[in-house]
């Protein structure tokens, strides 16, 4: 607790050691602008990452057990096949759960991507069947079995396409952790590059306190409050109006479940107040190590 | 207090100083004087860590300077007062919290020194020009002001280079008189000028040596 009351003072600074360093104007408003817009950047890939990352998890788990079938006959045959092939389903060992989609179903599947005008009942559609396995399934042995006894009927592992898919997100995510690595390299350079020029135009303060007896941690910490301050300052600003506009974002679940919608879910939320504590802690760093190295110029 | 055994300062090339003996013993006077460029400033910075020899060793406090660090040589600051030939201070701050500005950084509570402040103010005469900002001041009273910021942590050792360099002469009395006045309370004091009419001028106030820094050596001056 004392550990963290040091820490915590060492970041405030102290109003005191702010003082002796002379206020700088405009370019106070440089650091906060820089921390602000850096956080909005952050919402959006921690948003992302976040986001591919429930949606490989989704691909990963719920699809992992789907299949389907697809029966492709002449209509007058399709209601005996998708019979017979229920039939194999149910004494083959493995299968959790079978069930055949009604015309009204799959109306509704192909309806976001054909429109609801079209005369499904027209088109000659191949009936589908949904298979849930319950993991022991031998998909090879009921794809032969499907083959011998149902001809038009072609099992379907959702494997196949799932894999990239997850692929794809697990990518997504580590793009968007790399993101954000890049995102707090950027403020710790911008605050670094800001800090050593308050601390050059600082010169005579930095050599007038040195001689008068000030240790380096307090010449220090006389730079490193404002920019702590600052920098935290424009990343609350950044990461309020970032959240907000995740939270504004059209819903894209109408379109159907498959864009999982990038914002944050529940306890997501948490990791906004964060992202400012995290901009000042990069802000406290990066100043504190210009001003230690500045110093280092001065007896 | 301070003591310098056989010390040599060279920068890069030639040699500055060499061979230097000196103890400064406590409540003494010293005048150290010379031609400009023979190194009176170095001498002073050798004696007051911000310079370490070359050759010898100068220790200050029973501490040997070169092992010292640089939280070493902020603390080292505060129990030396010195008053530097180019006095500088932190312009946007007044001269009040210039003079406090030692209390500070070292962490000390300026309020409850705050009946000390005044006192000394009041004693080197800037009561008055308490809340100017040091641009504002004259040079004499930018002398006095750190005169007054070298003082306020109640060193044993005071260090002054030059302090009379650019002022009138009724002002370095004046100056010379509040050093001679320290000195009397206890101090240590070590004043580098090349104002023979100062050093013939604390005669009547003062028992000082003087000592005579040229071509790298110390010769020790007459007895005042």
């Amino acid at each position: 607790m004392r550990r963290l009351q040091a820490l915590l003072d060492a970041m405030w600074g102290d109003r005191q050691a702010d003082r002796v360093v002379p206020p700088t104007g405009h370019t106070v408003w440089l650091t906060v602008l820089t921390s602000g817009a850096m956080a909005f950047l952050a919402v959006f890939a921690l948003a992302l990452s976040l986001a591919t990352g429930r949606l490989a998890e989704r691909w990963g788990d719920s699809l992992a057990q789907a299949s389907t079938i697809r029966v492709s006959a002449p209509a007058e045959q399709a209601d005996a096949q998708v019979e017979a092939v229920m039939a194999i389903l149910v004494t083959t060992p493995g299968i959790a759960d079978a069930r055949a989609l009604d015309p009204a179903e799959q109306a509704a599947l192909l309806e976001p991507w054909l429109g609801p005008d079209l005369p499904l009942d027209t088109i000659p559609l191949p009936r589908l069947i949904e298979v849930t396995s319950d993991g022991s399934l031998d998909a090879e042995g009921l794809r032969l079995r499907l083959t011998a006894e149902v001809p038009g009927a072609v099992y379907d592992d959702h494997t196949r396409w799932r894999e990239p898919l997850v692929a794809a997100a697990d990518r997504l995510r580590a793009l968007g952790w790399t993101a954000l690595a890049l995102i707090a390299g950027t403020l710790a350079a911008m605050v670094t590059l800001a800090a050593q020029s308050a601390l050059a135009a600082n010169r005579q303060v930095i050599r007038v306190l040195r001689l008068v007896g000030a240790r380096d941690v307090y010449v220090a910490r006389a730079f490193t409050r404002r920019f702590t301050l600052r920098a935290a300052l424009g990343a609350t600003l950044g990461a309020a109006s970032g959240g907000l506009a995740v939270a504004f974002l059209p819903a894209a679940d109408a379109a159907g479940g498959f864009l999982t919608g990038l914002g944050f879910q529940g306890a997501g939320w948490l990791l906004l107040p964060l992202i400012p504590i995290f901009a000042g802690g990069v802000a406290f760093l990066a100043t504190r190590s210009a001003a230690f190295r500045a110093l280092a110029r001065f007896e | 207090m301070i003591e310098l055994r056989g010390v040599g300062y060279s920068y890069g090339g030639g040699n500055l100083l060499s061979g230097l003996d000196l103890e400064l013993t406590p409540g003494s006077f010293h005048f150290l004087t010379g031609p400009s460029g023979a190194g009176k400033t170095t001498l002073l910075k050798l004696c007051y860590g911000d310079l370490k020899p070359t050759a010898g060793a100068v220790t200050i406090d029973g501490r040997d300077s070169r092992r010292m660090d640089r939280d070493g040589l902020a603390r080292m600051r505060r129990r030396i007062g010195v008053v530097h030939q180019d006095c500088q201070f932190i312009d946007h701050l007044s001269i009040h919290e210039n003079v406090a500005l030692p209390l500070t950084v070292a962490g000390r509570d300026v309020a409850v020194e705050a009946a000390n402040l005044e006192q000394l103010l009041g004693w080197v005469g800037l009561s008055r020009r308490a809340n100017a900002l040091p641009p504002e001041l004259s040079g004499g009273e930018r002398q006095r002001a750190a005169l007054a910021r070298a003082i306020i942590m109640d060193p044993d050792v005071i260090i002054a280079d030059e302090p009379t360099g650019n002022i009138d002469w009724d002002m370095s009395k004046r100056l010379l008189s509040l050093l001679a006045e320290l000195n009397r309370m206890g101090k240590t004091v070590l004043v580098a000028t090349h104002d023979l009419a100062l050093i013939r001028a604390a005669k009547a106030q003062v028992t000082a040596r003087v000592l005579r820094l040229a071509g790298g050596t110390l010769s020790a001056g007459t007895e005042l």
